[in-house]
């Protein structure tokens, strides 16, 4: 049995919450890159290597990414040999998050209840936290601030089992063209099918922290994902959506096995910020 | 690139009607910025015969809540917000005088009717670069609902901040030629 400090994992929310609103994923940077080259759009390209810009003049560190600084979504998996000391873990996670947003003059977005009196927490949380126990001693650290011009444009449908690949396809593509220019493209789409009606969201959530261009391990899925890669890009959408041939840098899908009547399927659209750091304690 | 025009808020009727749908300007002069909550209480004043912090004749509103400004800076970050969900609020500005629009996405149809009607422009500027926006800004100052925190009305002093019109006042939409020119079948 390893014995972890909860101050250990607070401190290291804080510093990758304070480096994902600096520092652009330098996989993100070179799809921005790639996607300039690719661009047919004069304006689109022009738009495509000003967003590169901006994440050079964020990276210098006084201006964060994006004014959305984002709601605090945090992954812990932890080693089931670990114990946690010193306190409570998700007020640790929070005390992390409060810290960062302070320390780092990070935009606090988050309001108290949803419908009656939307008063902002003034300090950016709770976190939204997703906790895996696996096996081992370690404890592995996400954080991945999310902004909402996206999250608002994502959505989930249960689709019938033969709706099959296609009704995949076309509820993502679907999804994006409607997001339009709302989601501030390029976007990255993170596809989740499978699982059931919360496990899809949060497996589509997941696949944003998958690097660029890295596709699916299975072949099939691989392949589902440069299917709607293709579909998206030829929307016409665009850079900031004033049209343009390079509307998503990446489509990420992971599954899981389903119920035998259903066939879930999530896409949570990422503007082209897509910030996640992680750490291993 | 091709070259931008210049214009200075706030304007009127006149000079938004010379702009169009694609053009890129340059955008000097004062904005405020107002979002979602304080859209909700500007309106609520105005049905209510209350007076306004804000002038909105000539004004241009930027839909957009900065982050926090560090010491020494006048502004965080500072980029539009989706503009959507200002839309239910927006033609009684426009009626009040409002005639710009600083944000990202698509109107509705009320919208677009209603900037029609008042002479009034709706700028685009691209999401994400906030941080390169930040610099455009010369003074900024709370001017009311200091409560909201990141939600406050602000009066920004901006120079030469990049935008392009998404909607002129005649109604064009930039976004629909723009995607239409790009998209391909299936």
């Amino acid at each position: 049995m390893r014995e972890i400090h909860v101050s250990v994992i607070r401190d290291e929310v804080k510093r990758l919450f304070l480096e994902a609103a600096y520092v652009l994923p330098s996989d993100v940077k070179e799809g921005l890159i790639q996607g300039a080259r690719d661009e047919a759009s004069d304006l689109a390209r022009s738009v495509l290597r000003t967003i590169a810009e901006n994440s050079t003049v964020a990276a210098e560190g006084a201006f964060p990414l994006c004014q959305d600084c984002g709601m605090a979504v945090v992954f812990l998996d932890i080693g089931q040999d670990v114990r946690l000391a010193g306190g409570d873990l998700t007020s640790a996670v929070d005390e992390g998050v409060r810290r960062a947003y302070k320390e780092g003059y990070l935009r606090n977005s988050v309001v108290s209840d949803p419908v009656f009196e939307r008063r902002n927490t003034g300090d950016n949380t709770p976190a939204v936290l997703h906790v895996r126990i696996v096996p081992g001693e370690r404890v592995h650290i996400t954080a991945a601030p999310k902004g909402f011009g996206s999250e608002n444009m994502s959505a989930v449908a249960m689709l019938s089992p033969a709706s099959g690949r296609e009704g995949v396809i076309d509820f993502v593509v679907e999804t994006v063209r409607l997001a339009g220019p709302n989601a501030c493209p390029p976007v990255v789409v993170g596809v989740g099918v499978g699982s059931d009606f919360e496990g899809v969201a949060a497996l589509a959530k997941r696949a944003l922290l998958r690097p660029l261009g890295e596709p699916n391990l299975d072949e099939r899925y691989a392949d589902l994902e440069r299917e709607i890669l293709r579909r998206i890009n030829a929307l016409g959408i665009g850079a900031a959506g004033y049209g343009g041939t390079v509307t998503a840098l990446s489509v990420h899908a992971e599954w899981a096995p389903t119920h035998i009547a259903g066939l879930p399927v999530a896409a949570n659209i990422c503007c082209h910020a897509n910030r996640h750091v992680s750490a291993t304690v | 690139m091709d070259s931008c025009g210049r214009i200075s808020a706030p304007f009127s009727g006149a000079e938004a009607s010379l702009l169009r749908a694609g053009d890129r300007v340059l955008l000097s002069g004062v904005v405020y910025t107002a979002r979602d909550a304080a859209h909700k209480r500007m309106v609520e004043a105005l049905r209510e015969g209350q007076p306004l912090a804000v002038d909105l004749r000539g004004a241009v509103l930027f839909y957009a809540g900065p982050s926090p400004a560090r010491p020494g800076n006048l502004v965080g970050s500072v980029g539009p917000t989706t503009s959507y969900r200002m839309d239910p609020y927006t033609p009684e500005l426009l009626d009040a005088g409002l005639k710009g629009m600083i944000g990202k996405g698509e109107r509705s149809d009320a919208v677009v009717t209603s900037m029609i009607k008042n002479g009034a422009v709706y700028f685009g500027a691209a999401g994400g670069i906030a941080a390169l926006l930040a610099r455009t800004v010369t003074s900024s100052k709370v001017l009311d609902y200091e409560d909201l925190g990141p939600e406050a009305l602000r009066e920004l002093v901006v120079r030469d901040m990049p935008l392009v019109v998404l909607i002129d006042a005649m109604g064009r939409d930039m976004y629909r030629e723009g995607t239409a020119r790009y998209r391909r079948e299936g």
